[in-house]
């Protein structure tokens, strides 16, 4: 499984992002489950919303942070992501 | 506690798990229900109920599963997946799927319940509706396909046991067959009804080393598709599990009647008094209560334990198994090779296999009122 650079990204409808309050952090919810994220790592997700492809992503967030250079460290990211399921493609 | 320099860090909890009723359709033999169940017959109100949801969230609990018995049995539970949505909590159900029809699958995903887990005993209608006691076979199916028709994942819930460990290639291919997000291969955990039946339940060695080995093959096999929870029999093991990830750090279960417990069992244990969330906040009970507290930290552990540097990582194992086998709530899990009471473990895989191979075997004792009677 990998990324089709073509496709747009949408988070998996079989999971839940959501912040939680009581740690200070945003989390996956699944079936019997949690995952704590890091503030990147929640940042790239927020933007898998369905309207972007990888490299849009990419974009949206270099702009946000005024930076560049971070396509390796996302697409990476959003391998394992897919990998596990908390995203998907059409 | 002034003077004291050894103050334990208390963890909020994460998990709740809302045991609505002991009232079930079903009567499986390895149910891990209190034997003296219909003891503790009455039920909290819906109102109750929402305050302990909202005080849990309060503390931190995230993940909420409603279960029993059987929680569809309980009128209000579309009121309370409203109100678990509404306070942000992922809410499972754990359920038979008997009674579940299309209309209340829509009812409660409207509500905001995110997911259902369905239980089936066996691959085939044969043994599946011997193990519960009651014809359910066909309706656990269907409700598995109307489960996954309307958007929600689903859980497929095997509990294996000797009954049906022979089945394990079709337990599996049922689950591929009927589009299972997630499959959890449960071997039985025996306390309960399943320690009552523990002769008739246990598995013989080579019976759990087939299983497994076929199970771990075809968790390749469906590998992006399929994830399979497998849960070990820790009777087979050399060291226990770290259970409930550690006393009072995580979970947190209320049993129908309000009796708030640190693990399901621990209404069993002897003088730890569990409190009722009708009598104290959920707060006071997690943070000050003489039973959340009772096996926090290590303090409390003899020898193996106190001196193992294995301790951090399953906190001396089970306090309830540790009871239920030795007699003694303090001691080393007897799963621990290490445990002098080892032998415990040896006896009763012994005296299962020994059942295992001969002819007249006793009859299964049923989860239903008739027998929990005999128990009150
Ligand atoms: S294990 Fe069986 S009898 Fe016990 S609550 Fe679940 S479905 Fe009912
Ligand atoms: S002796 Fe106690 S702490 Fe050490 S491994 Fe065994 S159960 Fe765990």
């Amino acid at each position: 499984m990998t990324i089709n650079p073509e496709l747009t990204i949408s988070f998996s409808p079989m999971h839940r992002l959501q912040w939680e309050e009581a740690q200070q952090k945003d989390v996956i919810l699944y079936p019997e489950g949690m995952v704590e994220l890091n503030q990147s790592s929640a940042e790239i997700l927020k933007h898998c919303d369905g309207s972007r492809t990888l490299d849009q992503i990419v974009t949206a967030l270099e702009e946000k942070f005024s930076t560049s250079g971070l396509k390796n460290d996302i697409s990476s990211f959003l391998e394992d992501a897919l990998k596990n399921g908390w995203i998907e493609q059409p | 506690m002034a003077g004291s320099n050894n103050p334990k860090t208390i963890t909020p909890p994460r998990w709740l798990l809302a045991e609505l009723t002991y009232k079930c359709p079903l009567q499986c033999p390895y149910c891990s229900n209190p034997l003296d169940y219909t003891k503790h017959s009455n039920e909290l109100s819906t109102e109750d109920w929402k305050r302990v949801l909202s005080q849990a969230r309060k503390m931190g609990a995230v993940q909420l599963g409603f279960s029993g018995g059987e929680p569809l049995t309980r009128q209000d539970l579309p009121e309370l997946c409203a109100h678990a949505r509404q306070l942000g909590y992922y809410s499972n159900l754990i359920t038979s799927g008997y009674g579940l029809t299309e209309e209340k699958i829509i009812q409660l995903k409207a509500a905001g319940l995110d997911h259902i887990q369905v239980s089936i005993q066996a691959s085939t209608q044969e043994l599946n509706d011997h193990l519960a006691g009651t014809e359910s076979y066909q309706t656990k199916k269907e409700v598995a396909h109307l489960v996954k028709k309307h958007g929600y994942p689903m859980v497929l819930c095997v509990v294996i046991h000797r009954e049906n460990i022979h089945q394990m290639p079709e337990i599996l291919a049922m689950a591929e067959e009927l589009g299972a997000d997630y499959l959890e291969l449960a071997n039985t955990q025996y306390y309960g009804w399943a320690h009552e039946n523990r002769d008739l339940l246990l598995p013989t060695k080579e019976q759990f080393e087939e299983a497994e080995a076929i199970a771990q093959a075809y968790k390749k096999k469906v590998e992006g598709k399929m994830k399979i929870y497998y849960v070990i029999p820790d009777f087979y093991e050399d060291r226990p599990k770290a259970c409930m990830n550690g006393w009072g750090t995580t979970f947190l279960t209320i049993a129908p009647d309000g009796v708030a417990l640190p693990c399901h069992s621990a209404r069993d244990l002897p003088g730890l008094d569990c409190p009722n969330v009708t009598d104290f906040s959920i707060e006071q009970i997690w943070n000050e209560s003489k039973a959340f507290n009772f096996f926090r930290g290590n303090d409390w552990m003899k020898e193996p334990c106190h001196s193992c540097d294995e301790k951090e990582k399953d906190m001396g194992g089970c306090r309830c198994q540790a009871y239920m086998l030795t007699g003694d709530m303090y001691s080393t899990d007897p799963v621990c090779s290490k445990s002098p009471d080892r032998h415990v473990v040896k006896e009763a895989l012994d005296s299962a296999r020994k059942s295992a191979l001969s002819d007249d075997e006793q009859p299964l004792i049923f989860r239903n009122s008739k027998n929990s009677k005999k128990y009150s």
